[in-house]
């Protein structure tokens, strides 16, 4: 038996997370879902999962942002999916493709929501190579 | 705290401009209404042409113009600084103070008139009046840049807010769509259901940003009345009776039969279903919620205490603000707009009142509001409001 690809989804959006959650449990990923930035921190204290999907905007503002940060600081090598509802909103441009921005934007790459159930499958899909 | 002007003076006398030189180089204007002292450093000019270069390199803030210059004539300078949308606090002195000159020079812009000759007391008198204007007139404009920042924020927050539910409720039916679980329908209800819920959240967002526009508009007409505030208060206990009874909340009414104030109803009507709306969404199941009424000689005091999961110190302090919601693993399920309790605010600022909470975490929730019985008995239809009222209105 293979073991399945891990994936922490993190969004402090109840129906998000039971979303993307189900999404890739039917797409056959073993799901961690945390609701906040802290959750997730504890998660990760313990457990280095394949993939990471992270919300932007949770308790703070730039919530997201700086748990891509810490993601990336102690697993270099985890790919992670930045889910986020703010870019339209704002005007706010960063897609994480030019170099400025991928000297601050950690993630690998970023979704608007609300994202298709096939497009976070393909980008997860995608972003472990499988 | 002391300001310092830029003086630029134009004519072509010599003597007229080392005499405004010498005085104003020496004055310090004190202006008690802005808490400020004034002091003027002066350059000169010849001509008008000379002027406006110096318009443009020194940016002045406030120019003395003769009229009579050889060349360009004052008011052509000052109508070459209107076209360049030059902004400058002017004042024309001229020997030929005649009022047509004067009309001619206000039309175009000119703040004041000096008549040739004047006295340094004069001159004083004017500078004092301009640099309060100048004064003000900035004092106008960070109030009014302020007001478009809150404004950007506002909306860039209402539109995450309302994006929010919009996102959930796309996703469950991208998945129902997509029939991801089966064709099996029964097992997509609880998304449905979830559906219905964030869409009433969606619909309750509305309607109190519908409130709080209409406070804060000055479009509605306020209605004030002598009115019994108890009955409001039982009212709104009414309107909170079937939510309280899904979860086995009791709500105790405590106080006379009638507390009368002066107020407008929906206003009144708004405090009480938010603070009693409140108490029951933050509770405990089978929890307990007390509406106590009260008055004394100048104020109703409303006290709404509930048994729920209540707060934490840094969360009560952020607790009035526009769109703050206390997120927790209490709160995450709660549906709310995050405008409830500021709206209230803002009502009892109206009401020269205060708004004040005591909290103890997964104790219970105090709200006590006081009310000026007689806020508005001398006007009968109050359509301004305070000046430190919030600027989200819709133009």
């Amino acid at each position: 038996m293979t073991v399945l690809k891990k994936v922490l989804v993190v969004d402090d959006d109840p129906d998000i997370l039971d979303q993307v959650e189900l999404v890739l449990k039917a797409g056959g990923y073993d799901v961690s879902p945390a609701n906040s930035a802290a959750d997730a921190e504890e998660f990760l204290n313990c457990t280095q999962p394949d993939l990471a999907i992270v919300d932007l905007m949770m308790e703070q503002a730039d919530s997201g942002f700086i748990l891509c940060y810490q993601i990336k600081k102690l697993y270099p090598n985890v790919p992670i999916i930045m889910l986020t509802a703010v870019r339209a909103a704002t005007g706010l441009d960063f897609d994480g493709k030019t170099a400025e921005a991928k000297s601050w934007v950690k993630a690998d790459c970023i979704l608007d929501k609300p994202v298709r159930p096939e497009e976070i499958l393909n980008t997860v899909r995608k972003l472990l190579g499988a | 705290m002391a300001e310092l002007f830029k003086v630029l003076v134009v004519d072509d006398e010599p003597g007229m401009r080392s005499g405004v030189a010498r005085i104003l180089n020496d004055c310090c204007i004190n202006l008690p209404e802005m808490k400020t002292d004034v002091r003027f450093t002066v350059s000169e000019a010849e001509s008008a042409e000379q002027g406006i270069e110096l318009i443009e390199s020194q940016k002045p803030d406030i120019l003395l113009l003769d009229h009579k210059l050889p060349g360009m004539t004052g008011l052509e300078l000052l109508i070459k600084l209107t076209e360049k949308k030059i902004d400058i606090l002017t004042v024309m002195m001229t020997a030929y103070a005649s009022l047509e000159t004067a009309v001619e020079a206000t039309k175009n812009g000119a703040y004041d008139f000096l008549a040739k000759p004047f006295s340094p007391a004069e001159l004083k008198h004017l500078m004092r009046k301009g640099s309060s204007r100048i004064l003000y007139k900035r004092q106008a404009r960070s109030l009014a840049e302020e007001k478009k920042k809150v404004r950007f924020e506002f909306i860039s927050v209402l539109a995450h807010e309302l994006k929010s539910p919009l996102a959930a409720i796309q996703g469950y039916l991208n998945i129902i769509h997509e029939r991801i679980l089966g064709n099996d329908l029964e097992v997509y209800d609880t998304m449905i259901e979830r559906s219905l819920v964030r869409l009433e959240g969606m619909k309750k967002l509305i309607f109190d940003l519908l409130d709080m526009t209409r406070i804060e508009s000055e479009q509605r007409k306020r209605e004030f009345a002598n009115i019994n505030i108890c009955e409001h208060a039982k009212k709104a206990i009414e309107t909170s009776a079937l939510a309280a009874k899904e979860r086995d909340i009791t709500i105790n009414f405590n106080g006379p039969d009638n507390v009368a104030m002066n107020g407008d109803v929906l206003e009144i009507d708004i405090i009480l279903n938010n603070l009693i709306s409140n108490a029951i969404k933050y509770n405990k199941d089978n929890g307990k919620v007390d509406v106590d009424i009260s008055s004394n000689d100048n104020f109703v005091i409303i006290k709404v205490s509930d048994t729920g999961i209540g707060m934490k110190d840094d969360e009560m302090k952020k607790l009035f603000r526009d769109f703050v919601r206390i997120k927790n693993e209490q709160t995450r399920n709660i549906l709310g707009s995050g405008l409830g309790l500021s709206t209230v605010n803002k009502l009892v600022q109206i009401y020269e009142g205060k708004v004040s909470v005591q909290s103890e975490f997964s104790k219970g929730t105090c709200f006590t509001v006081e009310l000026l019985k007689n806020s508005h008995q001398n006007l009968k239809e109050e359509s301004e409001l305070p000046a430190n009222k919030i600027m989200a209105k819709t133009e």
